[in-house]
């Protein structure tokens, strides 16, 4: 990023009003999140991809934790001469980001011989490197999935003392609980490790495309790329055999649009030896391949499939009536991955020296090499593992609503991970005194005010940008990661020009088509949504991607052409756009809309 | 010359006859050759207009004009212009127009066929063609006579003050001077258009760029109306860009018979894309055919026929080769990315940062 130039701003951190009623909402951050007096000098932008709605007091972790793993891997371990890492600030829930630029030559001069040396070290053995990466997340996961949420009896257990452990389980309320955060932790590092350097083969070959091809689209591009996507289409083709099964076992008559997975899971009880096989099914599909996350990861109450069935259970009926009429669902990978290149070789054929086409073979060869990194490192990372540490918080909360602290589990993710373990330290007290857990008084209305000031918070309409517009947006890492250009922030600053009826983002997949809109503000409450609507949420997730069978369209809010719900759109051949940052505030559910997914423009027709 | 007819069909004309037909009449006769669905017609050749205009020895009237005194410099080319639309026409060059005429009437099954007659010049230099009467074209003719009425009119654009200015001040010799005629059947065209194989924009190769508007075609040459725009993926078929403009005129074919009359487009149809996405499909498959046929990027003039039924109702007008970016591209000595020694210092070479500067050597 490059100096500001302060001929046109956005609004200053500084002059951010308070929102009312949420008074007192700094308490739910840590300290070093605030925006500070001197932050009205640096260009700021709200991380709309990654935190589209208010971030509770626990899920704070997901800003800290992600933005000390990804700055220590481009700062510190490979040495990107451009950059050091991200900062983030929380004003009134939301999250802003800035990069820290290298500026001085000689500083990325000296950089760059390191970078040099150790992303050449990652790429030169990278098919090993990333071998390796997958044991390191597979156990890690394993880890996560092994701590014990300890169990406080009357008595401790007697194994305790003739095994003579030598400490008793209260102790390992605290451990156990912080292990998790450790693991968390290092999940991110592991996340990040090969991130920049998997984006870096991507920013190279997309800037080669568009100075060679100016006009191609980055969902052309996207597609001479992209590899057949097997771990994030796995949960799908995992609910697309049970869809099959239910019709062999004769079964089809339960999935009909509109079921609650309760009801459904009942009457499959009652089916006899055909029911009892559909359901051993699926507990089968459903380690691992339902931790997949109804959003991104990065909030607790985004559950997933596993946690809860509906978009699952809302994507199942249109399964099972396609494979009743013989329909095959499997994806065509074949003709996929021929057409991919076709698309390749006829662009390649399309450059005018033998010089560039031995170096469009190079990129692209190297984007495919890392490809399988960028592709399932999601599942892994976001889906599996968050999905699992998510769970395990969820317990300790539990424990703590059984201790009396909390008035229920779920309120657990209304306090920073901090002050968790501050209760945690109550009930290790008060079960070794014997005394009474002094909590109940002291979290349980602090929960409360919290759950106000979240509320309060989430009809605060965030700037997409703070602080005065820098020149030039030419970081390639932020430009890849999260969309933003030169020409976001000219959109972003043209947005109050749009008129009511016009919503502008990224044109993600193409076609055009008119349909009823279905807002749905919360993600969990996808099973509204019926065949042909026009899907309209703030963010969209690959984990919806079955879902997509039955709309006739997606908007969303946020996300750029390169997210995966745009890929997964493009093989629906179902128009989507996406990164409008005003869709959901601007239509309402029932309206009719105009998709132009060739544009990146929604039009509501009344 | 001897050998070539007053009148050739497009049949029998191919990319090398470009003296006897000129350039547009050389460029439709190949592509029809081709394959590609072009309006039948046939062509005046240079032989008729050397007969027919040549002989009337005009050359030594120009040749004394001093190009720096213009009221004389006009008032000879009124009188040069009316000889050429005046004079009597050879009895070959009347009877074989007139005759080619009436099969081409005959063979689209309309006996006042309405036909476009357009300049076809056969030099290379373009802006002496410019001058030259290029831009001469009078669409919607009906009629034998009117149909030799405009190719001396055309004829006759040779003596503008501009083409004889620019031919004295350039020392051009008259002797030199020939000119061939297409006539062409009309296309009642419901949508019309040109579109480029390359980016007029950018340059870019991957895409056709598409502008296209209701009526004929001449409302967007003319740039009395801002066309719809589409830019299309020559790789993928998918519309890049689509820009649906508001359009306020179009050109008609003059209900009382003949000619063209403008007005007011309706409506209803203003901001009403003009083409379909099959219709934006089938130009781009012409485009590619054309383009690969010529090996170079082209820039192509279409319509769409108001009566042919779908799937036969797309015509290529004229094409020819695009100058604008190969101009460029021959300029630019600028080496394109090279391949380096590792894939990934194509990584280093981007994120890299600012090299310093090497001292000078």
């Amino acid at each position: 990023m490059s100096q500001p130039t302060g001929e046109r701003s956005f609004p200053l951190p500084s002059q951010i009003a308070d929102v009312p009623g949420a008074a007192g909402w700094e308490e739910m951050y840590p300290y070093f999140s605030r925006f500070q007096p001197e932050d009205d000098q640096r260009f700021w932008f709200y991380n709309s991809m990654h935190f589209p709605e208010v971030v509770p007091a626990f899920d704070g972790l997901t800003s800290e934790i992600p933005y000390t793993a990804i700055g220590a891997n481009t700062a510190r371990l490979f040495s990107f001469p451009t950059t050091m890492g991200i900062e983030y600030r929380i004003v009134n829930g939301r999250v802003y980001i800035t990069a820290n630029p290298v500026l001085d030559p000689a500083e990325q001069a000296e950089r760059l011989e390191h970078f040099q040396e150790r992303a050449g070290h990652y790429y030169a053995n990278w098919d090993r490197l990333y071998g390796e990466w997958q044991q390191r997340i597979e156990k890690l996961i394993a880890e996560i999935e092994a701590v014990e949420v300890p169990q406080l009896g009357e008595l401790d257990d007697l194994s305790v003392v003739t095994e003579a452990r030598g400490f008793a389980s209260n102790h390992l309320l605290r451990e156990n609980f912080h292990r998790c955060i450790d693991l968390y932790s290092k999940m991110w590092h592991h996340h990040t490790e090969f991130l920049m350097l998997g984006y870096g083969a991507y920013v190279v070959f997309f800037g080669f495309c568009k100075q060679a091809f100016p006009e191609i689209g980055d969902q052309t591009v996207a597609r001479m790329v992209a590899g057949m996507d097997v771990t994030m289409y796995r949960p799908d083709d995992e609910l697309k055999e049970l869809a099959a099964l239910a019709v062999e076992l004769d079964l089809a008559d339960l999935f009909v649009e509109g079921n609650e997975p309760a009801k459904v899971l009942g009457a499959l009880g009652e089916r006899g030896d055909a029911g009892a096989r559909w359901l051993a099914a699926l507990e089968e599909a459903k380690d691992p391949w339902f931790h997949v996350s109804v959003g991104d990861g990065f909030y607790h109450h985004h559950l997933s499939w596993a946690d809860d069935l509906t978009v699952p259970f809302a994507a199942l009926p249109r399964y099972v009536e396609q494979i009743g009429n013989g329909e095959d669902l499997t994806r065509p990978t074949e003709r996929l991955a021929r057409e991919r290149e076709r698309i390749a070789a006829e662009y390649r054929a399309l450059l005018a020296s033998d010089d560039e086409q031995a170096a469009f073979d190079q990129m692209l060869g190297l984007c495919r090499q890392v490809f399988p990194y960028i592709e399932s490192h999601k599942f892994y990372c976001e889906h599996w593992f968050t999905t699992r540490f998510f769970q395990k918080i969820r317990a300790f909360g539990q424990l703590l609503a059984d201790r009396g602290v909390l008035a229920d589990a779920e309120d657990v993710f209304h306090l920073r991970h901090l002050e968790v373990e501050d209760a945690l330290a109550d009930v290790q007290l008060a079960w070794a005194a014997g005394g009474t857990e002094l909590g109940a008084r002291h979290w349980r209305p602090v929960v409360e005010r919290r759950k106000q000031i979240l509320d309060a918070l989430s009809r605060w309409s965030p700037p997409p940008a703070l602080g005065p517009v820098p020149e030039t947006m030419n970081d390639p890492a932020v430009q890849m990661l999260w969309g933003v250009t030169d020409e976001t922030i000219q959109t972003w600053l043209a947005g109050e020009e749009l008129d009511e009826k016009t919503v502008r983002g990224y044109a993600a997949s193409p076609g055009v088509v008119e349909g009823v809109a279905r807002v749905l503000m919360n993600v969990n409450e996808i099973g509204q949504i019926r065949e042909g609507e026009v899907l309209v949420c703030p963010v969209t997730a690959p984990s919806w991607g079955p879902v997509f069978g039955k709309i006739a369209a997606a908007v969303s809010d946020i996300g750029g052409t390169m997210s995966h719900a745009a890929i997964v759109a493009r093989e629906y051949g179902m128009p989507a756009v996406v990164g409008t940052g005003q869709a959901t505030t601007k239509i309402t559910t029932g309206d009719r809309v105009r998709v132009d997914g060739d544009r990146g423009v929604v039009t509501i027709l009344g | 010359m001897t050998t070539v007819q007053p009148v050739l069909p497009f049949a029998d004309i191919g990319r090398d006859d470009v003296p006897a037909a000129g350039g547009k009449g050389a460029s439709l006769g190949e592509l029809l050759r081709a394959g590609v669905r072009v309006p039948d017609g046939f062509v005046v050749t240079t032989a008729a207009f050397r007969s027919a205009v040549a002989a009337l020895d005009l050359g030594s009237r120009v040749t004394v004009l001093d190009p720096s005194d213009a009221g004389a410099v006009a008032a000879a080319c009124a009188e040069l212009r009316s000889t050429v639309e005046s004079a009597p026409l050879p009895a070959a060059v009347a009877e074989a127009v007139t005759a080619a005429y009436a099969r081409l009437a005959d063979a689209c099954g309309q006996p006042d066929l309405p036909v476009a007659v357009r300049s076809s010049a056969t030099s290379e230099d373009s802006a002496e063609a410019s001058f030259a009467g290029l831009q001469d074209t009078y669409l919607w003719v009906r009629g034998a006579d009117s149909v030799l009425s405009s190719v001396r009119r055309c004829w006759a654009s040779l003596y503008s003050v501009e083409s004889v200015s620019y031919r004295l001040r350039r020392g051009i010799p008259e002797t030199d001077l020939a000119m061939a005629v297409v006539v062409q059947q009309m296309v009642g065209s419901r949508s019309s258009g040109v579109m480029f194989t390359r980016s007029p924009l950018s340059g870019d190769r991957s895409v056709v760029a598409i502008d296209a508007s209701w009526g004929l075609g001449s409302a967007v040459v003319s740039g009395e109306v801002t066309p719809d725009s589409f830019v299309v993926s020559k790789v993928t078929g998918e519309i890049v860009r689509r820009t649906v403009s508001t359009k306020t005129r179009w050109h008609q074919p003059d209900p009382g018979g003949a000619g063209v009359v403008e007005s007011d487009v309706p409506a209803n149809l203003r901001d009403v894309a003009s083409l379909s996405d099959a219709e934006i499909a089938e130009l781009v498959a012409i485009a590619r055919e054309v383009e690969a046929h010529y090996g170079c990027p082209q820039d192509i003039e279409w319509a769409v026929s108001r009566t042919a039924p779908p799937g036969e109702n797309v015509f290529l007008l004229q094409s020819r080769p695009e100058t604008v970016w190969a101009e460029k591209d021959a300029a630019a000595a600028t080496p394109g990315v090279a391949p380096t020694s590792r894939a990934f210092d194509h990584v280093f070479n981007l994120l890299g940062g600012k090299r310093p500067t090497p001292p000078e050597s």
